[in-house]
């Protein structure tokens, strides 16, 4: 029963790396551009719905209300001023910049907030679970963070296929030359590409908060686990990505249950072992772009 | 009109500045004869830097391999050298075979990473320093999280050891640098810059792409081992978490992209500012690591090709001859802005 626990812990974890992984997929999907400062926005998110609700009086889900626009605006402002400069550079710029980007703000968080670990309340969330056994418990936190992920995942999915700004943002990401020919701006596009990453993790911040206790340096780790669930998947589908979570998070909570130091490298060893047998990802036979 | 233009390598500039440099590296040979351990402690952590600037430098600027995970094979070496003299080997001898096992280990290393490109390729490697940090840190008899000691060196003298791990530093910096400018410089040098201005292109007049990849990249990972291997022998502690940390790269990049991504000068010089900046700074580490990367982007986006790329272009200053320059009917090929290194295709007109 241990065993059956720690699958489903997986899984729902999993939720979570996926809700981290739909925004690097959705900026390389529509820029090819590899993020690698998402994990440290995402934690800045972490940080800026803490201080929301200790200084507002907020429960963290109302602090959304003021971070998730803030963190929009901060990933639009972020795409015009560095990303879009940097991508005339060629295509080793931009991850330079997002690097020097990630340094910058990892290190802040670390000046401001101190190395000490801090936490979010979900108030009654964070200890509500279903005992199907004695063993085995279902989280409400959880299973909240995996609907969220499937809705988000999901919204982002209709969004692409299903609205004009969706389909501008594929036909750039196709070809922006052509997509500006018809009469698309493409620094709009990408900058709401951006503004749309950059809140889904800043969302996904504000839940990692709320499921463990955090401190400023462990961005660079979000951003692995992200990346670990994009590649899994494989790159191209959302649908992918959350199955790509999935399978690492279980990876993890299954490597733990044999040995507690092994859970993160047990995820990584299954990324390493998905690169070199199956290194298009698990659903590599199908075309989905995003 | 053809008998006007020549192809030259070797300037009379870069002749004398080879005359210098050879010269300043005998002078840094006596040092340990008029200055105290400190300053050559101090020296050697230069050392390091200026190898780790060149390794990325070769790697990123000449392979077009961003790779933010190079404290993987800094952490092997680092560690290959704990685990060599407790097998009784020289801790000396133990740098040099750091370094060539580090390289070892980057060829297994490479048929997994170099299915991602670009900016996948540069978190599979920070993936694989992980994983290598996760192994050392769950491995009792590497000391743990709490890293070991090196004390096979203490048979030496402290005021000896000091100037022989400073000789030992100074010898393979100049024998890696010395080799990245063979390499830079030969058939692999040229396929190289090929594959870095347009890979697809170079592919299809057939130069040996994953060949020429494979070997800057074993190159750079040997740099990195002994660099590693040399930090080990100069602080004589190590933990998991500081030589495979991420901040490693920090240094790379902001050396490499200050001093000037694809010239061969601009990371030394990248070196020497970052070695300053640290003797400086170094109390206020968060802040100071804010400002790297501050200036990392800052470089980025406002001066591409650093400042050593900046007085190339001004100047058509070259003191290492990597590349070629044609001298006769153009003054320099390198006269247009933004222009690439000279090309060197001696076949081209």
């Amino acid at each position: 029963m241990t065993w059956v626990n720690a699958v489903i812990q997986g899984i729902l974890l999993g939720g979570l790396y996926a809700l981290f992984a739909c925004g690097l997929s959705l900026m390389f999907g529509v820029m090819r551009i590899i993020n690698l400062a998402h994990g440290d926005l995402a934690l800045l998110g972490t940080f800026m719905v803490m201080v929301a609700s200790q200084h507002l009086g907020l429960s963290p889900f109302a602090a959304l209300v003021i971070v998730l626009p803030g963190a929009a605006a901060v990933g639009y402002v972020l795409q015009l001023g560095i990303l879009q400069r940097s991508l005339r550079g060629g295509e080793l710029a931009p991850l330079l910049a997002t690097f020097g980007l990630s340094v910058v703000i990892g290190n802040l968080l670390l000046e401001i907030f101190s190395a000490d670990t801090h936490s979010l309340s979900a108030g009654a969330l964070t200890t509500a679970s279903w005992h199907i056994s004695s063993q085995l418990s279902i989280p409400a936190l959880g299973v909240l963070i995996f609907a969220v992920a499937v809705l988000v995942l999901g919204g982002l999915q209709l969004f692409l296929s299903r609205t004009s700004l969706g389909r501008a943002m594929r036909a750039t990401a196709d070809d922006p030359g052509t997509a500006e020919l018809v009469g698309i701006n493409s620094r709009r596009v990408y900058a709401t590409a951006s503004a749309i990453a950059i809140a889904s993790a800043a969302l996904a911040g504000m839940f990692f908060g709320m499921r463990s206790s955090f401190d400023p340096t462990l961005g660079p780790a979000q951003l692995i686990f992200a990346f670990e669930a994009v590649v899994i998947g494989g790159l191209g589908s959302l649908w992918a990505t959350l199955v790509g979570g999935v399978i690492l998070g279980v990876a993890q909570t299954v490597g733990a249950q044999i040995d507690p130091s092994w859970s993160i490298l047990s995820g990584h060893i299954l990324f390493l072992a998905v690169l070199a047998f199956r290194s298009g990802g698990i659903f590599t036979a199908r075309e989905v772009r995003v | 009109m053809s008998s006007e233009v020549r192809v030259v390598r070797w300037s009379r500039v870069s002749l004398a500045f080879a005359a210098s440099t050879c010269g300043l590296l005998v002078a840094l040979a006596f040092v340990p004869y008029v200055f105290g351990p400190g300053t050559t402690e101090k020296l050697t952590e230069l050392f390091v830097l200026i190898i780790l600037a060149a390794m990325w430098n070769a790697l990123a600027g000449y392979g077009g391999l961003v790779s933010v995970g190079q404290q993987a094979f800094i952490g092997i070496g680092a560690y290959a050298v704990i685990v060599l003299t407790d097998h009784g080997i020289n801790g000396y001898l133990a740098v040099v075979l750091a370094g060539l096992f580090a390289g070892l280990v980057s060829l297994p290393t490479s048929l997994l990473v170099f299915r991602l490109r670009g900016g996948q390729f540069a978190i599979g490697m920070w993936v694989v320093a992980e994983v290598f940090r996760l192994l050392v840190t769950n491995d009792a008899s590497l000391g743990g999280g709490t890293g070991r000691a090196l004390t096979s060196l203490d048979v030496y003298a402290p005021a000896d050891r000091q100037a022989y791990t400073y000789w030992v530093a100074l010898a393979v910096m100049a024998v890696l640098i010395l080799a990245g400018f063979v390499l830079l410089r030969s058939r692999v040098g040229a396929a190289l810059q090929a594959v870095r201005d347009d890979e697809v292109a170079a592919r299809s007049v057939g130069v040996p792409v994953a060949r020429a990849k494979r070997i800057v990249f074993a190159f750079a990972a040997a740099g990195c081992g002994a660099a590693g291997a040399i930090t080990m022998i100069n602080t004589l502690s190590v933990t998991p978490d500081s030589i495979f940390g991420v901040q490693w790269t920090a240094y790379m990049i902001f050396m490499v992209l200050l001093g000037g991504l694809g010239t061969f000068e601009g990371p030394v010089l990248g070196a020497l500012v970052l070695f300053g900046i640290q003797q400086e700074f170094q109390d206020a580490a968060s802040w100071y690591l804010v400002g790297l990367g501050a200036v990392a982007i800052g470089v980025t986006l406002v001066l591409p090709r650093g400042v050593w790329g900046a007085v190339v272009d001004r100047f058509g200053l070259r003191l290492v001859p990597v590349g070629y320059t044609l001298r006769g009917l153009l003054a320099h090929t390198s006269g247009a802005p933004g222009h690439e290194r000279p090309e060197p295709s001696m076949t081209t007109t």
